[in-house]
């Protein structure tokens, strides 16, 4: 039992809890991690014993004081708990989870309230040979970079679009990886264009610029990676330019030998346990409050889940939330003086994400690259020339359409990789999927989780 | 489903048709089905009927489609938990056997040749081949597409337009009117909602049910499975909430797990006891269930009317509205009778079934 369940023990969930412990909030972390952190302050696996961590990180100074504070501070982080539920009842909250690494032993951690911080994933957009072994996303590359300092290959392709795509490079080459081309989709003149809100954040593009002149990284800007190529394997990839409408221009392929590929373009919010709480979500985010309040009373969100921003927003709207849940749960009206720095510098980072957001679009015409023969659903093996099929010919216009009638989507992810190629290659516009089950739990949990309710029912 | 199939079934009579849908295909109740076509579940009376007349029907269409609708004639098993249950269960068999349905005895050993995996020391099953399965979006969307029917989906019917003698002319829609002398309402639970548009009253209502959906898996169950208690939570009347296992595979590799009844209005709300009971009910049939991952739950509404019985044919109320709807959880097998009937009324020919136990303004008369 604790006051507070945090779920997600990244920088928006450390920074809540941190918030709200200080107001004498009894506060729970639970996190699917072995370690705390989350996606942006992962940590290598102490067995490893990594000399210098920090040389993948920025902002480690700021992990630092995280990291250091919460020792004394009565949070307890729950590791290796994987959250399928959390439901609301009579008298508060109950996160269900199964304990990890085989997920089959289910715990419950009750609570009068709970913030969501459950961080985001990445946008997967597919291309003819995406699912060659080297082919691995850049968030996926750089987990592996931090987490368990393995190199993935020896001659990389970074490639996509988007703010993750420089410090990947940068990353793969600092561990020696030779980067044959950092292959960006954007037009280096939109960053320009949304210079002023992105001030704060040239600084950290310099530094990266400078990294990529020294390791002699070639960008290709306003390109596209169209082809992976190799038989077992990835051996290389075909990249080609972006006209203005975002079109890739006849005859300027060119063959780029790798054998990894990272690939990325953005990211998603986590909405799952918002949607099945019943909370309102605008677009694909979660919809909060100046507090970071959802609609649902007890129920707080803040960081990834409630819009891609980076890990610098997430801790200034974590902060914001530990606050308000502390003096709601002591029955008072929060003072937003207490939080008026974080507010300020939350206003000012959703601003130059929303800038990134603009200057980093995927190519508006991705999938014309798409042929028919490439799978888009891997769980379930479906073809964009089926979910063509289900638009063209049975009369498919939305994702769940589309998903009913070839099953993309319903496989072990639950539509998470392919629900954006999905409504890009159906010409609809991408909506959150309900997903009641975060992630799948055995029946026997929930067999015996009905058995407990009513026995306690009789007696 | 059920539009679909008259969609189907008129166009082949020789109709032109235009299919209207306020949503995508298979976007209502059709999406949320298993997509049963059942005799097993039903008692000797006019569904049963319609039932076998469907199945026969079915049987035509698998011919045709067979592949793409993943029509399945796997056959049902209704079992027993308890010696006193598996006698009255033998009772309801016979019944139905006069009635021209194909029900064997299971006892015993037997009942595990035919289901290896089921829970150790049930007494006994009845055993009904002719209990089919098809995944009904597929079904829907076939069909649709094979009647050539021109197809209006996110059109949203706003009004029904009527003759100075309170004939069909034709409907209104939120992207214009569409002229026709002849209406048949096939909006499933929605059915109420179009009736009154045309001014008569249909008591359809919402009865929500949740499958959950497994992982897939190699073939472990082999029919369609279900504890005999669901063919008298089907008939009940009850608002509250029931559930009774149904389980079955299907030709993707998931298992399907069923049945809830619960009248609660459309509440979309996820409910984690009810799944909880599913989950239970469903491993104390297969214990082998219990290690299997639950990998997502939807929910649905069935068309409920009264008396557990469609509405199927022309409304005497206004010329030229016909109804075919509120086929309560039975409506993607009841379909292909139903658009055969509908084709029959709409051609003024002699249908095949004596429609006077479905007919729409039954209930006009109770109220009065």
């Amino acid at each position: 039992m604790a006051d507070l369940a945090v779920i997600g023990a990244g920088p928006a969930g450390l920074a809540a809890a941190l918030a709200a412990a200080a107001q004498g909030v009894t506060v729970a972390v639970v996190d699917s991690a072995t370690e705390a952190g989350g996606q942006f302050y992962r940590q290598p696996a102490s067995g490893l014993r990594a000399r210098r961590p920090q040389a993948l990180h920025h902002q480690w100074r700021t992990w630092e004081r995280l990291r250091d504070a919460l020792p004394g501070s009565g949070v307890r982080i729950l590791t290796d708990h994987h959250v399928w539920s959390v439901e609301r009842d009579s008298d508060g909250f109950t996160v269900h989870a199964l304990l990890g690494p085989e997920q089959h032993e289910p715990v419950a951690v009750h609570a009068d309230a709970v913030l969501l911080a459950t961080g985001g994933y990445e946008r997967v957009l597919p291309f003819p040979g995406w699912t060659l072994p080297g082919v691995v996303t850049a968030g996926g590359a750089q987990a592996m970079l931090k987490a368990g300092l393995v190199v993935p290959g020896r001659k990389a392709v970074v490639a996509g679009t988007g703010p993750l795509l420089l410090p990947v490079a940068t990353g793969l080459a600092a561990a020696g990886v030779e980067i044959a081309a950092l292959v960006e989709a954007a037009d280096p003149k939109d960053l320009v264009r949304h210079g002023r809100a992105l001030a704060g954040k040239l600084p950290e593009g310099a530094g990266y610029a400078a990294r990529l002149l020294r390791h002699r990284v070639r960008l290709l800007s306003r390109h596209t990676v169209v082809r992976a190529h190799g038989d077992e394997r990835l051996t290389g990839v075909t990249v080609a330019a972006l006209d203005t409408d975002g079109r890739v221009r006849p005859g300027t392929e060119r063959y780029v030998p790798c054998d990894t590929l990272a690939v990325g373009h953005g990211m998603l919010p986590h909405t799952d346990l918002a949607e099945t709480l019943g909370c309102r979500l605008d677009g694909m985010t979660v919809a909060v409050d100046d507090e970071q309040r959802t609609d649902v009373p007890g129920v707080w969100a803040a960081g990834e889940s409630t819009g891609i921003g980076g890990a610098g927003l997430a801790l200034a709207e974590g902060h914001i939330a530990g606050r308000s849940i502390a003096a709601r749960l002591n029955g008072t009206e929060p003072d937003p003086v207490q939080w008026a720095a974080a507010a300020k510098s939350r206003t000012k980072l959703r601003k130059s994400a929303a800038a990134l957001d603009a200057a980093y679009p995927p190519p508006a015409h991705w999938s014309e690259q798409v042929t028919d023969d490439t799978v888009v659903c891997r769980c379930e093996e479906v073809t964009a020339g089926a979910v063509r099929d289900a638009v063209d010919e049975l009369g498919a216009g939305d994702v769940r359409t589309v998903k009913l009638l070839t099953r993309a989507g319903m496989g072990w992810c639950q539509g998470r990789m392919c629900g954006p190629a999905v409504a890009g290659l159906a010409g609809c516009e991408l909506t959150p999927s309900r997903r009641p089950f975060a992630r799948p739990v055995p029946l026997g949990v929930l067999a015996r989780q009905h058995h407990i309710a009513t026995e306690e029912g009789t007696s | 489903m059920v539009g679909a199939a008259c969609a189907l079934y008129a166009a082949r009579a020789g109709l032109d048709v235009i299919l209207v849908d306020r949503g995508p295909v298979a976007g209502g109740t059709t999406g949320a089905g298993e997509g049963n076509i059942l005799v097993s579940d039903k008692e000797p009376g006019p569904e049963l009927d319609l039932a076998l007349l469907s199945g026969r029907l079915w049987g035509e269409l698998a011919q045709e489609f067979g592949a793409a609708v993943e029509y399945e004639a796997k056959g049902g098993v209704v079992v027993a938990s308890s010696p006193g249950g598996l006698a009255a269960l033998e009772r309801f068999a016979d019944g139905q056997r006069a009635a021209g349905v194909v029900a064997e005895p299971v006892a015993g050993d037997a009942l595990y040749d035919l289901e290896p995996h089921l829970a150790p020391g049930l007494p006994g099953a009845v055993h009904y081949p002719q209990d089919c399965q098809v995944m009904p979006a597929l079904a829907a969307a076939h069909l649709a597409r094979a009647s050539g029917a021109r197809l209006f989906t996110g059109r949203t019917v706003t009004d029904v337009l009527r003759t100075q003698d309170g004939a069909v002319r034709g409907v209104r829609t939120d992207k214009g009117d569409i002229h026709t002398p002849a209406l048949v309402n096939a909006a499933g639970t929605w059915g109420g909602e179009l009736a009154a548009l045309a001014g008569v009253r249909l008591p359809v209502l919402p009865r929500r049910g949740f499958v959950l959906v497994t992982e897939p898996l190699p073939r472990l169950v082999r029919h369609k499975v279900y504890a005999a208690d669901y063919v008298a939570d089907v008939a009940s009347d009850s608002a509250a909430l029931q559930t009774s296992p149904v389980v079955e595979g299907t030709a993707a590799g998931p298992i399907l797990i069923g049945s809830s009844r619960e009248r609660v209005g459309f509440d979309r709300t996820f409910s984690l006891p009810v799944v909880r009971a599913l989950a239970a009910s469903a491993t104390r049939l297969f214990p082998f269930l219990s290690d299997v991952h639950a990998m997502r739950a939807y929910l649905g509404f069935r068309p409920y009317m009264p008396d557990h019985l469609p509405a199927i044919g022309p409304d005497p109320r206004v010329p030229g509205l016909y109804h075919a709807c509120g086929h309560e959880g039975a409506g993607i097998g009841l379909a292909t009778g139903t658009g055969h009937l509908i084709a029959q009324a709409l051609t003024a020919k002699t249908p095949d079934l004596d429609l006077t136990p479905l007919r729409p303004d039954r209930f006009a008369e109770e109220a009065a």
